[in-house]
């Protein structure tokens, strides 16, 4: 216990010290980046890993509160109620995503969240009066919480650390409350859940809100962060990136979201920089995933320093018992 | 009257080759029970393919038909290769299926940029159908009425491939029990192969043939898989007649709400999905909920 809240400390004090480490705004940028899709990623993780629902929408979801924000500035709104409005907004329509999308599980919850998502997309393109269509909403200018500018990239950077951490501790106690655990039993045994008096689409519905609430934080952050916003950001390509990163971290873990999306945002940028075929790599990244490693990278390492500390420390082999599935 | 007329004969067109894209999907979405993602860029490919055959890039020019029917074999190989060398590795696992076909499908799309760059390509119709038939004041083009005619007659043929032959018994017991089809003795996996071909093939050939209206361009695929999707989730999965009617409801809305409110026709496309997810999640004619 102790240990694990010195590495958080440490974690924390590391990414407090990142600005100052790496002093190029390219880089700090790219670091703002890797924290602001880690919150998207955690509240994709919520539905993939916790609930067992993969969603292929959340773009979508992502895009609407980057588009009222933009949209309300480009009205003559403030920041302030502009930002809230997003978060009402973000969460009204995620509101909407889980009514249609929770009547289904498994493959058909897919299908009909990728619709959903590709509706929101179809609307950011052709309702021009609204969105300005392909060319997109530029936003001139970020908040200045108590008055501190953050034009400059690291003091973004330090907002964004901020709301990072808010989410990952809200995301670490929803998980651990009996909430959360009702969660993992509706994903693991859903009619038993059922049987035992849980209200089993409420708990689902509350996962998605909860979910929808810290994509659309993350949606928000990146308007500011990229001050534009076009409907590329709510295409289908954009929802798979956010699940590679759950996947490619680990679905059902606090740290493997974050992983995901550092390396994505890393692979992607630095990639970027050499070959125009991001969406080929994309592509290739996620077949080979799921096909070499469907855990994801965050439990593989944890399995693996298991039993190299176990094999270093001279125990004795643990026979696991398998149960044959049913 | 004459833009009524027309507009009814446009979407019974779309509608027409909306049925051959989601045909497939459907019964690959019956038997497997996973939807292909591919399959918008199976249509693509079948488009892009055509144009190659037509341009005489390969120094020879192609009819019309015979390379429509030269793309849909390769699309066909093409999709028997992807289930036997992909998706066969990750049998029983539904959801690493679906997210590898969507991670096939962004490869390919990228494959398709690299190949025939990003300028839209149009596509002449074929000799003899660029004419005009007279319906009193009306013209209808020729070709659309070619396209609704094909459609009608691969409909007819799917209908009796599945129900008057042994392999369409065998797919149909496929779709209703695959356990069951198992145990009395019908290799599935080996239908699976067949059914994922013959998807893939026809999705193909409704590229090739929907080339000269849609013209041929990037992002093609993303435009067609969600019009599949909502073909399939309106008249239910692995349902031949479902996919026909869901095909041509689509067809009449997308056209329709393309002329009379433009901005908005991309969701109002969606809306009957939705009631449909809400009062009847089977779909129209299907028999398992999705």
């Amino acid at each position: 216990m102790i240990a694990r809240r010195i590495a958080i400390a440490v974690a924390i004090l590391a990414l407090i010290a990142v600005p100052y480490a790496i002093t190029e705004a390219y880089y700090v940028n790219i670091a703002s980046q890797i924290l602001l899709y880690a919150i998207f990623a955690l509240g994709l993780n919520i539905l993939v890993g916790y609930a067992g629902l993969v969603s292929l929408g959340h773009a979508g979801l992502f895009g609407v509160a980057s588009y009222a924000v933009a949209s309300l500035l480009v009205l003559g709104y403030g920041h302030t109620v502009a930002i809230l409005a997003a978060l009402v907004i973000g969460l009204l329509f995620t509101a909407g995503f889980a009514a249609l999308s929770l009547r289904a599980t498994g493959i058909s919850f897919i299908m009909i969240t990728l619709a959903l998502g590709e509706i929101l997309w179809g609307l950011a393109y052709r309702w021009i009066s609204l969105t300005n269509g392909d060319n997109g909403v530029n936003v001139s200018t970020r908040p200045m919480p108590f008055g501190i500018a953050l034009t400059s990239a690291p003091a973004f950077y330090d907002m964004t650390l901020i709301v990072f951490v808010l989410a990952v501790a809200a995301t670490a106690i929803f998980v651990r409350s009996p909430f959360g655990a009702a969660l993992a039993g509706t994903r693991d045994q859903p009619r038993r859940m059922n049987a035992l008096g849980f209200h089993v689409w409420m708990i689902r519905f509350g996962a998605f809100m909860f979910s929808g609430l810290l994509t659309a934080v993350a949606g928000i952050l990146f308007v500011y962060y990229n001050k534009f916003i076009s409907p590329q950001t709510l295409a289908l390509p954009a929802s798979a990136e956010a699940l590679l990163m759950v996947i490619s971290g680990g679905a059902g873990t606090l740290l493997g979201p974050i992983v995901g999306a550092a390396l994505v945002v890393i692979i992607k940028n630095v990639v970027s920089a050499y070959v125009v075929r991001w969406n080929f790599m994309l592509g290739a990244i996620f077949v080979a995933i799921v096909v070499f490693m469907p855990e994801g990278i965050v439990p593989g390492v944890a399995r693996l320093s298991r039993s190299a500390w176990r094999a270093m420390s001279g125990a004795k082999k643990i026979v696991q018992v398998v149960e044959p599935k049913p | 009257m004459t833009f009524w007329l027309l507009l009814t004969v446009n979407s019974v067109t779309f509608g027409g080759l909306l049925f051959l894209l989601s045909a497939g999907f459907s019964l690959i979405f019956g038997l497997m029970r996973i939807p292909n993602l591919t399959h918008g860029s199976m249509f693509m490919v079948g488009a892009y393919l055509g144009t190659t055959f037509f341009s005489g890039a390969l120094g020879f020019t192609l009819n019309f038909w015979l390379g429509a029917i030269l793309t849909a074999l390769e699309v066909a190989v093409l999709g028997a290769l992807m289930e036997r060398l992909l998706l066969r590795r990750l049998a029983g696992q539904q959801l690493a299926q679906v997210l590898v076909t969507l991670g096939v499908s962004f490869m390919v799309a990228d494959l398709c940029l690299m190949a025939w760059g990003g300028d839209p390509i149009s596509v002449e119709t074929p000799p003899g159908l660029g004419g005009f038939i007279r319906i009193g004041t009306a013209a209808a083009p020729l070709y659309r009425l070619a396209i609704i005619g094909i459609a009608v007659v691969f409909a007819i043929a799917l209908w009796l491939m599945l129900e008057r032959t042994r392999l369409g018994a065998m797919i149909r017991a496929g779709v209703d029990d695959p356990q069951m089809a198992r145990v009395v003795g019908i290799r599935v996996s080996q239908l699976f192969t067949i059914v994922f071909g013959l998807g893939a093939g026809l999705a193909g050939f409704a590229g090739v043939i929907g080339s000269p209206i849609l013209s041929v361009y990037p992002g093609l695929d993303q435009d067609m898989l969600p019009l599949a999707l909502v073909v399939v989730i309106l008249g239910g999965t692995g349902s031949l007649l479902g996919s026909f009617v869901g095909s041509i409801i689509v067809g009449f809305i997308y056209n329709f709400g393309q002329a009379l409110v433009p901005e908005l026709a991309y969701f109002i496309l969606f809306l009957p999905m939705v009631l449909v997810l809400v009062l009847r999640p089977q779909g129209l004619f299907g028999g398992q909920v999705l």
